[in-house]
């Protein structure tokens, strides 16, 4: 005779998610890590929105004839990226993972402005719905780019309220570095030098600074084109005195420092998962944190590398060349670090740690090909072709998304209180990067030939590598639905998670509770060592 | 912090020489000086700015952080004025690469 | 009257019955609020100077590349306007910090007194502008399809400079009204006892906000009206 057991109720004790239930308690709240949730479900919607995009023009990519007319295929372009980069790329890492960690990080109880945090989510939701909107009346087919006087004075299609979207969540941003900028100077525990910061808060320091230094630029700039498309005063249009290339300046003054927000975030993360699974120290501390601050100062002196082509001057050009390459440095310096960290490490092949490799070898791609483009007598012949294309979604996605899965599986015990399955995240992880590089490296050498980007259609020898490049795409499309399932399954019904289950240091670990509780200490934390101290010697 | 609170004599001195300066750099926008009314007029508008980030928003007791974040911004704008400037500026400085 | 000795934003436990105590539960004391507060406005006010810079910038452009067109729209810039402006603003400012003095002396009815002088100077600044504005409505100077000019030779490049005008003008008269919507705010506080010798913070960070938009103004005006007004 068998007896049926009830389920046993686990009590688990107060932590941020239980606390409080209820629709009132998410959307008022000022906790840092619920405001974070609301960041990812957010951001997690526009990447599908924008991956969509990407999927119509991949199909219309299949043939030279196409599928779509070309006015449409303008608009698939223009709207996938202007909802990857401002909508979701931009926003991704800093305001979900660093929402979440940066106060238990560095041992405060929440962010110096928790309102403002809330006040920066739904500022993000308003811009939002104003894309949405543009998409739903037809959407844009400027590029994301803007470029006038196409978009100013020529284009038919509801450019101001695009425009609008993308304005409004730069405050978005601007708000969330402002806030990461103040808690890491004012908050941090005691014990908590400078030195001693993980590098995850000094990659989200770094990039707050371009947050806040670039991001108006492009808000005025986007005024301006709004005026001008109301006005027709000639600001940009050269058949009313005007010069196009003053919006290309204004334009990429904040959009070239804008990639390294999109990359910052992901090498901070890398170098955290990195030092986790070597269970070793990241190699040269010092130099990896500063070269964040390196590639964020030095990112603003290149923008006119955008603009070689465009009719600047020749000396100019040269200038912006040569810190394009300057600029590479500190990159590479990350590269040597983490793989110096590596060496004689203990190195475990959790999903993380694969994610982590894939962001080393597709980063190192993606950064050499941007020296390629950097170089004025070779971005002559592939500056708007798909090399260029190629480099950015090697940067963009095989580092930056890749990173950022990695973080999310890293932390999801830490955020969840619950365990994700191994095995298929780690299948994940490889359709993810098969995926990746079967969609973009044919890219590479489609550029190579000759093929332009932001064309509906092309000659027909290329077909072949284009049909190779949507097959990749099919697959990486698998990769990334495959995560949202168990992800979803392992919240309700992974098995819990012990306090610490990779071991790793750092006070979200050791001293914050698994999942933590509203103000994320049970004790005010003391700070004695510096972080990554796998060895267990002092430092 | 422990501060003395400013006294109004201070902040009355410079409101003064605010008011002087606006004055001045109008008289002198009457006279043709050519190059120099630009650079005049800048430099006043500068001292101006001046007196008010360090006396009206006491930025000369401030820490060095917010002395480091005020440089930073006016820094930051330099940048964009100065490269932007400097390639309208080099037009035509060097010559197109001529077909041999 | 000379400087006072006092501590600015004490951190004691002791102070009058009946003022709240305004620390909130994330920061470990006073100090460290006032000064992530302080920090974050200027952080702020690093973005607004990038904000305008990116209007600077083309002004400056524009202004190198059409100096005879320039030369020809500064004829219509009104200086004496425009300095009774700079004076009003630099009072403005004058008044706006001896709030903030008032506020740290915890004396209640000069800082509503010294914070309505401001917001009076502030509403004076934005009528003359105002009127400003009026005089180029009617001689047809609003970039746009009315838009007319009398020299002909620099139709476009004078409408490209008016429309860098009304959009550097209009952006700070702008940030004048959301200051002087603010400086009510303030002053509804003070009138409520929000204040104290022992918390004033959003006086001395709105104070800042004022004397950012006051700088402003000080470098528009000899740029778009006292300069290339002799050639």
């Amino acid at each position: 005779m068998s007896t049926t057991l009830p389920r046993p109720r686990i009590e688990a004790p107060a932590n941020y998610l239980n606390v409080d239930y209820g629709w009132k308690s998410w959307l008022f709240t000022t906790d840092h890590k619920r405001i974070a949730l609301l960041y990812l479900f957010s951001i997690t919607a526009f990447f599908f929105v924008g991956g969509a995009f990407a999927v119509g023009m991949r199909i219309n990519l299949l043939r030279p004839e196409g599928v779509f007319q070309h006015d449409t295929y303008n608009k698939l372009f223009t709207m996938h990226g202007i909802i990857m980069v401002f909508f979701f790329l931009v926003p991704s890492i800093p305001a979900t993972l660093g929402n979440f960690l940066i106060p238990i990080m560095i041992g405060a109880r929440d962010l110096a402005f928790p309102r403002i945090n809330l006040l920066s989510w739904y500022i993000y939701i308003v811009g939002g719905i104003f894309a949405l909107t543009a998409i739903l009346q037809g959407g844009v087919d400027t590029g994301w780019t803007f470029y006038a006087p196409f978009s100013s004075t020529y284009s038919n299609t509801h450019v101001i309220m695009a425009a609008i979207g993308v304005f409004v969540s730069g405050f978005s941003s601007i708000l969330t570095g402002l806030n990461f900028i103040v808690t890491i100077h004012k908050m941090r525990a005691p014990g908590m030098t400078w030195s001693r910061l993980p590098l995850f808060v000094w990659g989200h320091y770094a990039t707050s600074l371009i947050q806040v230094l670039g991001t108006p630029v492009i808000a005025i700039t986007l005024v301006l084109l709004g005026l001008e498309r109301i006005l027709h005063a000639g600001i940009f249009d050269p058949s009313l005195g005007g010069d196009p290339v003053l919006f290309q300046h204004l334009f990429w003054f904040y959009s070239h420092p804008a990639v390294y927000i999109m990359i910052l975030p992901g090498m901070a993360v890398e170098s955290e998962i990195i030092a986790c699974f070597s269970r070793k120290s990241i190699f040269g501390y010092g130099f990896v944190a500063l070269s964040s601050i390196a590639i964020a100062v030095l990112g603003f002196l290149v923008w006119g590398h955008h603009l070689f082509v465009a009719g600047q001057s020749m000396y100019a050009s040269m200038v912006f060349s040569f810190i394009s390459f300057l600029v590479a440095v500190p990159s590479a310096i990350k590269v040597f670090n983490w793989t110096a960290t590596m060496y004689r490490g203990s190195i475990s092949f959790e999903t993380p740690m694969l994610y982590a490799f894939g962001f080393i070898g597709l980063f190192t791609i993606g950064g050499l090909t941007g020296l390629f483009l950097a170089t004025m007598a070779i971005d002559v012949h592939l500056t708007d072709t798909y090399f260029v294309i190629a480099h950015f979604h090697y940067v963009m996605v095989g580092g930056m998304v890749m990173a950022f899965l990695g973080g999310i599986h890293f932390w999801f015990p830490k955020i969840t209180g619950r365990l994700y399955p191994e095995n298929w995240a780690r299948i994940a992880a490889a359709i993810v990067f098969i995926g990746f590089n079967l969609t973009f490296f044919p890219q590479f050498i489609l550029g190579y030939l000759g093929m332009p980007r932001r064309y509906a259609t092309y000659a027909g020898e290329f077909q072949v590598l284009n049909v190779m490049s949507t097959m990749g795409a099919s697959i990486l499309g698998i990769g990334y639905l495959i995560p949202m399932i168990y992800l979803t399954w392992a919240w309700r019904n992974g098995p819990i998670s012990p306090q610490n289950p990779w071991h790793a240091k750092g006070l979200e670990w050791e001293q914050s509770p698994t999942p933590p509780p509203t103000f994320n200490f049970i004790e005010p934390p003391i700070v004695t060592e510096s972080a990554y101290n796998y060895s267990g010697e002092e430092a | 912090m422990i501060h003395k609170v400013v006294s109004v004599r201070t902040f009355a001195a410079v409101f003064v020489a605010l008011l002087a300066l606006t004055f001045t750099t109008v008289a002198i926008s009457k006279l043709d000086l050519g190059e120099y009314n630009f650079i005049c007029a800048m430099t006043i508008a500068v001292i101006k700015g001046a007196l008010v980030v360090a006396f009206f928003m006491d930025v000369r007791r401030s820490s060095s952080l917010t002395k480091l974040f005020v440089g930073a911004g006016f820094f930051w704008m330099a940048i964009l004025l100065v490269f932007i400037l400097s390639d309208y500026h080099s037009r035509g400085w060097l010559p197109r690469p001529a077909w041999w | 009257m000379g400087d006072i000795d006092a501590t600015l934003h004490p951190t004691s436990a002791a102070h009058p019955a009946g003022v709240r105590q305004d620390l909130k539960h994330h920061f470990d004391d006073a100090a460290q609020q006032m000064e992530s507060s302080t920090l974050g406005m200027w952080v702020f006010l690093v973005t607004e100077i990038m904000f305008f810079g990116g209007m600077f910038g083309g002004y400056t452009v524009y202004r190198n590349m059409y100096p005879e067109a320039f030369a020809s729209t500064s004829h219509f810039m009104n200086v004496t306007i425009g300095a009774i402006n700079t004076g009003v603003l630099i009072c403005s400012s004058f008044t706006m910090v001896l709030a903030v003095r008032a506020a740290q002396l915890g004396q209640k009815k000069a800082i509503i007194a010294f914070l309505i002088l401001t917001l009076i100077l502030g509403c004076v600044f934005l009528g003359l502008k105002g009127v400003e504005y009026h005089e180029k409505w009617v001689e047809h100077h609003i970039p746009g399809p009315g838009f007319q000019y009398a020299d002909a030779r620099y139709f476009h490049q004078a409408q490209i400079l008016f429309f860098l005008y009304f959009a550097m003008t209009g952006m700070h008269a702008m940030h004048m009204i959301v200051g002087a919507g603010l400086l009510t705010a303030l002053i509804v506080m003070a009138a409520r006892n929000r204040f104290s010798e022992h918390w004033y913070t959003p006086v001395e960070m709105i104070g800042l906000y004022w004397h950012f938009v006051d700088i402003v103004w000080i470098f528009l005006f000899p740029l778009l009206y006292l300069i290339g007004h002799t050639s």
